[in-house]
């Protein structure tokens, strides 16, 4: 083992991820990228090519080696990198959470928004539909579904981001109850 | 009984109709401008003719109806925020008096609902507001006959403006603007609709549900219910329907889902807004209908859904307050 290699101090220790990956080409491989990037040893790769997610994405679990720190990195470097992780170590995000979002989405930044979204919640944005009938400029809206562990954390977090940028948010009145 | 009747706009001129059917007679008509009075009862039909042709309704001041002599005072005139006045003080003047007070104006029950549970208590006579809430839909009775300490919680359409004009941007893919003034060419809407499509309409239905609540919960949690103040508008967390675009309705439908203005009476918080909900859900009710759903500690979930609105519709339930105070 190559613990004395490592940046930070805690014992490494297995976890499992579960990701959800968009079929196109280069996707796995940028999905494993921040594994080895952030010194984590990947133990095993299962990729369920055969059964697509019911929004067509494809499942795929990931075994790795990392230290409690390393992984916490990881899996923020997944998010950040877009990847939708649907569960990670013990942790599963079990609930889900679909929210509109109203106002200037372009002009400040959607994608800004939605990795603010998932640094802060214990969240993964799964899906987004945009939807700008006024052109970039205009008032848009967009649908996001969120997976999660505390549906009610994360929409407050939800807030808290689209109140930083003069967005509105529309919830659905029973979160985390729902399909 | 005799009813004295202050406002005659949509409720209250449709209480003045209603009321001979009902066994009822009138004694006292009133608008801000004049009154009738007589204690043998009064012609409604005559009257309102009058006024429609733009003349007064009688000779009397309207302040004179109050000291008539009905055994009911139904304060129909339209709901005001803050002190609620002059439906207030018409309420006071009744229950003075030891007369009983009907009301369809929110106002005083939603913003002065210590002061009025006071008055009612040294007087003989008896305050109801089933028409505040929901118009014809039985809301408040409801929960009498379930004891508000077995509703844990309520929740609903409570404005059928805002939730036609939900429903129609949704079925025609039609902007705000649009279909708001399609909604005032169909009376649907006031030429001022801000009162509903802020939410403060809705708002004001909940704050009076949350009112009725707390007195229920009041046995179960003597220490902080009963020092705690009563709600008003203030403590409404309240949005309204103005900002939202077809886009987000049509997102909402792609996943199956819509969007209504929902008012929300929750462990002591009071909340009105756009909400997500399934889009053939038992809350997406269509058009101007109006929706309470109830949750009760022993009976699961009540749904009542009707008009909640209009004269006859809140008439109706006016109609039902007087009939409670005989027994």
């Amino acid at each position: 083992m190559t613990d004395d290699a490592r940046p930070s101090g805690g014992r490494e220790r297995a976890y499992t991820v579960r990701l959800e990956l968009v079929d196109e080409p280069g996707e796995l491989l940028n999905a494993l990228e921040p594994i080895a990037a952030q010194g984590g040893n990947l133990l095993s790769i299962f990729h369920e090519r055969g059964s697509l997610t019911p929004r067509g994405h494809i499942p795929v679990e990931i075994a790795l080696e990392a230290t409690p720190e390393g992984f916490e990195a990881i899996v923020d470097a997944l998010r950040e990198s877009g990847v939708a992780v649907v569960q990670a170590g013990s942790e599963r995000y079990s609930e889900h959470l679909t929210v509109l979002l109203i106002g200037r989405l372009v002009g400040t930044d959607l994608s800004d928004t939605l990795s603010c979204l998932e640094a802060r919640a214990k969240a993964s944005v799964t899906d987004v539909s945009l939807s700008a009938p006024e052109g970039t400029a205009g008032t848009s809206s967009a649908r996001l579904r969120l997976a999660t562990a505390e549906a009610d954390r994360t929409l407050s977090v939800v807030h808290e981001a689209a109140a930083e940028k003069g967005l509105d948010v529309i919830e659905p009145l029973t979160p985390g109850a729902e399909r | 009984m005799k009813l004295g009747i202050i406002g005659t706009g949509a409720v209250g001129s449709a209480v003045a109709r209603l009321a001979p059917e009902y066994g009822h007679s009138v004694v006292a008509l009133a608008d801000s401008n004049s009154a009738a009075i007589d204690s043998d009862g009064l012609d409604s039909e005559r009257l309102l003719a009058r006024k429609r042709d733009g003349e007064s309704l009688g000779e009397s001041d309207p302040g004179e109806a109050l000291d008539g002599f009905y055994d009911v005072l139904i304060e129909a005139t339209p709901t005001t925020l803050g002190d609620a006045e002059p439906g207030f003080s018409h309420v006071r003047r009744a229950l003075e008096g030891d007369r009983h007070a009907v009301l369809a104006n929110k106002g005083p029950v939603a913003e002065r609902y210590g002061e009025l549970r006071a008055l009612e208590e040294r007087s003989q006579g008896q305050v109801r507001f089933e028409a505040t809430v929901a118009g014809a839909i039985p809301a408040l009775s409801t929960i009498a006959d379930l004891g508000a300490g077995n509703v844990t919680a309520v929740r609903g359409v409570l404005n059928g403006t805002a939730n036609f004009i939900l429903s129609r941007m949704a079925a025609e893919g039609l902007g705000y603007e649009h279909v708001l003034a399609e909604a005032q060419d169909l009376g649907v809407a006031e030429a001022d609709p801000s009162f509903d499509v802020q939410g403060t309409d809705a708002a004001l239905k909940c704050v009076i549900l949350a009112n009725v609540l707390a007195e229920g919960n009041g046995d179960n949690d003597a220490d902080e219910a009963a020092v705690r103040e009563p709600y008003t508008l203030a403590d409404a967390a309240v949005e309204g329907i103005e900002h939202v675009p077809p886009s987000a309705l049509e997102l909402a439908a792609e996943d199956g889902r819509t969007i209504r203005l929902i008012g929300e009476v929750s462990q002591g918080s009071v909340r009105v807004g756009p909400r997500l909900v399934p889009e053939h859900g038992t809350l997406a009710v269509t058009g101007t209908q109006n929706i309470l759903q109830l949750e009760t500690r022993h009976a699961g979930r009540l749904n009542i859904s009707g008009r909640g609105a209009g004269g006859p519709e809140t008439a109706t339930a006016v109609l039902a307050d007087i009939g409670r105070l005989g027994v």
